[in-house]
C-alpha cells in the first residue's frame, strides 16, 4: 500500500477543493471497498478525504412523498428505516441482501453506488485489465467471466456493477444529487450516472476530480405499487448477484399492467434499468412465455459469453417468478 | 502484498503520512503514533495490545476482526485507525463490560454453554458481531429472511435458526461449528432453542 495523508473534513467546499487540488486525492467514507482495493494495489490514493464528518448522513421523508437519502447514511441504517421499509420495501430488501452486517454497518449509499467491480482481473495486478491499466488488455473476456457483465459491455471491458442497492434504486427512478467540485448543484438520473465503458472502461461515471455526490432522491412510488427484489447466488447468504431483479408494478382490476419498472443486476457494466422488457409488457396481461420473450428483447443487443450467457435465460426465469409473485400474472 | 517501487514516493509534499491517533477502545484513551495506513485491526493488536481480535482474511470476508464501532459491527481490517478516532470502539477484551453483573457477557456464557467452538479463532468476532446482530433484532431491524421487512421483527426473541444463520453470514468458521454458534445465538437472544432432528423427525 502507498504511503498516504489523510484529512477529516466538516466543510464540503473544502472536501471538494482538497480532492479536486491533488491528482491522486479520493474521498474516503465507509472505506469497505477502498480500503479492500488498496491492500491489493489496486487503488492507490496519496490523500485520503474524510467525508464522513460532513452532514450527509439524514434520511429525510419530505411531505410530497420523496425520500432524500444522505451520501453518508449506512447502508445498515437505510435498509432499516422505517420509512423506507413502508415506502420502498424493495430498496430494503436490496440492501439486506447484499455484503454481511459488518459490511453494510459502515458502507455508505454513495460508496455502495461507486463500488468498483468485482472482477477477479481488476482485483489481481498481476494480471492485464483495461480498467485498472488502461489498454493493458482484458483477461476476462477469455478468461473467468461468469460472474460478469452482458449489457453495457465493450471489447475493452465486460466488468459487472456488483451493486444490489442501486438495482433498487434504478427501479425506483432514483436521482443522484452532485455538487461539482466548483460549487455547482446538479441533479441526474442514477442511470446518467454511469458511463458505458467503450474504449475507455477506466472512466465510469461522469463525476470529475472533486466532485461530490450529495445524496439520493427517491421519487414518491406510484399509489397501489408492489415491488419486490429478488437475488439469485450461488449461496444462500455473503455472494454477490449472478442475476437480480427489483419490480415495481402497478395493475388495473384485470390484471393489465399500467405501470412497471424492472432493474436488473449481474448482468450489466451498471445498474440497468430493463426498459425495453417494461415497454413490452406495458398495457398487456403477459403469460410467462410473453415476460421472457420482453426479458430477452432487452437482451438483444448483449453481448453474451460462453461463461455467462446462461444469465439470459435466469434473469427471465427470475423476472416471471418476480411478477407471478407481486401480481399473479404470468402463471398460465 | 502488491508493491512497487513508486511506493516509496513521497505521495502528497508537504503532508504527513502518519500522525497521532486517538483512539477510545473499551472505554480507555489511547494516543498513538501511527502510519495512516495502519488498520483499526492492526493497531488494535499491535499497537495496543488487544490480541483478542483476529485477523483472518484481511479483506472484510470472513468476520474474524469483527469489532463493535459505536455499538454496531464493522470489520476491523477494513477501517483505518486514523479514521476510526471519532468512534467508541469495543473488543472481545471489553464485551463483558457492555453487560453488567456476570462476569462473562451473555452471549460469551452462551458460546460456552453450546460449544460454540472449536480451535476459537473465529470466535472474537463471532461473539462482537452476535452482540451486534442482537442489538439489531431488539431494534426490531429485519433480515433479508425476514417474511415482512416493512413490520420488521419484534425484537431478539423472536430469532430463529435462519434469522441467525443470515445475521450471522458474514462470520465464517472453518471448523465448521455453526450448529453450537447458532444455538448459543438462540440462547443469548431469549429464543426458543432450535428443533433438534429428533424432534423435526416426531413431528
Amino acid at each position: 500500500m502507498r504511503a498516504l495523508a489523510y484529512e477529516r473534513v466538516t466543510d464540503a467546499a473544502a472536501a471538494r477543493q482538497l480532492v479536486a487540488g491533488e491528482p491522486d486525492a479520493m474521498f474516503l467514507a465507509g472505506g469497505t471497498n477502498l480500503v479492500d482495493l488498496m491492500k491489493l494495489g489496486v487503488a492507490r490514493p496519496g490523500l485520503l478525504v474524510d467525508i464522513t464528518g460532513l452532514p450527509l448522513d439524514a434520511i429525510d421523508h419530505r411531505p410530497d412523498g420523496t425520500i432524500s437519502i444522505g451520501a453518508t447514511v449506512r447502508n445498515a441504517r437505510l435498509a432499516a428505516d422505517p420509512g423506507i421499509r413502508r415506502c420502498a420495501p424493495m430498496l430494503s430488501q436490496a440492501l439486506l441482501a447484499g455484503a454481511s452486517g459488518q459490511l453494510r454497518s459502515a458502507a455508505t449509499t454513495a460508496g455502495n453506488l461507486l463500488q468498483r467491480t468485482r472482477c477477479v482481473y481488476f482485483q489481481d495486478v498481476s494480471k492485464p485489465c483495461n480498467k485498472r491499466e488502461p489498454e493493458s488488455g482484458c483477461a476476462a473476456i477469455e478468461g473467468a467471466h461468469r460472474d460478469l457483465a452482458l449489457l453495457g459491455v465493450s471489447d475493452a471491458c465486460v466488468a459487472s456493477h456488483p451493486s444490489d442497492m442501486a438495482v433498487a434504486m434504478v427501479a425506483l427512478d432514483a436521482r443522484v444529487d452532485i455538487t461539482r467540485a466548483g460549487g455547482e448543484a446538479t441533479t441526474i438520473g442514477l442511470e446518467d450516472l454511469y458511463v458505458a465503458p467503450d474504449d475507455a472502461p477506466q472512466r465510469e461515471t461522469v463525476l470529475g476530480p472533486g466532485d461530490l455526490i450529495t445524496g439520493v432522491e427517491l421519487p414518491p412510488p406510484p399509489v397501489g405499487a408492489r415491488m419486490t427484489y429478488r437475488k439469485v447466488r450461488d449461496r444462500w447468504s455473503y455472494a454477490f448477484a449472478l442475476v437480480s431483479v427489483a419490480a415495481l408494478v402497478v395493475t388495473d382490476e384485470d390484471g393489465r399492467i399500467r405501470d412497471l419498472r424492472l432493474g436488473f443486476g449481474g448482468v450489466a457494466s451498471r445498474p440497468w434499468r430493463g426498459r425495453i422488457a417494461e415497454s413490452r409488457l406495458l398495457g398487456t396481461i403477459p403469460t410467462g412465455s410473453e415476460i421472457r420473450d420482453a426479458v430477452r428483447a432487452e437482451f438483444e443487443p448483449a453481448r453474451p459469453l460462453p461463461g455467462n450467457a446462461f444469465k439470459i435465460e435466469l434473469l427471465a426465469d427470475t423476472v416471471v417468478a418476480v411478477l407471478c409473485d407481486l401480481t399473479g400474472i404470468g402463471n398460465r | 502484498m502488491p508493491y512497487d517501487a513508486d511506493d516509496r514516493a513521497q505521495p502528497v509534499p508537504d503532508r504527513a503520512t502518519q500522525s497521532t491517533v486517538s483512539l477510545n477502545v473499551n472505554g480507555s484513551h489511547h494516543a498513538v503514533e501511527l502510519d495512516h495506513r495502519t488498520t483499526l485491526l492492526d493497531a488494535l493488536r499491535e499497537h495496543l495490545g488487544l490480541t483478542g481480535t483476529k485477523k483472518g482474511c484481511d479483506h472484510g470476508q470472513c468476520g474474524a476482526c469483527t469489532v463493535l464501532v459505536d455499538g454496531e459491527r464493522v470489520n476491523s481490517c477494513l477501517i483505518l485507525a486514523v479514521a476510526a478516532q471519532h468512534g467508541a470502539v469495543v473488543t472481545i477484551e471489553g464485551v463483558a463490560d457492555l453487560h453488567d453483573g456476570d462476569e462473562l457477557h451473555p452471549v460469551q456464557r452462551a458460546f460456552l454453554d453450546h460449544d460454540g467452538l472449536q480451535c476459537g479463532y473465529c470466535t472474537p468476532g463471532q461473539i462482537c458481531s452476535a452482540v451486534g446482530a442482537l442489538r439489531e433484532a431488539q431494534r426490531g431491524w429485519p433480515s433479508h429472511v425476514t417474511a415482512d421487512a416493512a413490520g420488521g421483527i419484534d425484537g431478539a426473541a423472536m430469532l430463529d435458526e435462519h434469522e441467525v444463520a443470515e445475521r450471522m453470514s458474514g462470520n465464517l468458521c472453518r471448523c465448521g461449528a455453526y450448529t453450537g454458534i447458532v444455538d448459543a445465538v438462540l440462547q443469548a437472544a431469549g429464543a426458543p432453542p432450535r428443533e433438534t432432528a429428533d424432534q423435526a423427525a416426531r413431528r
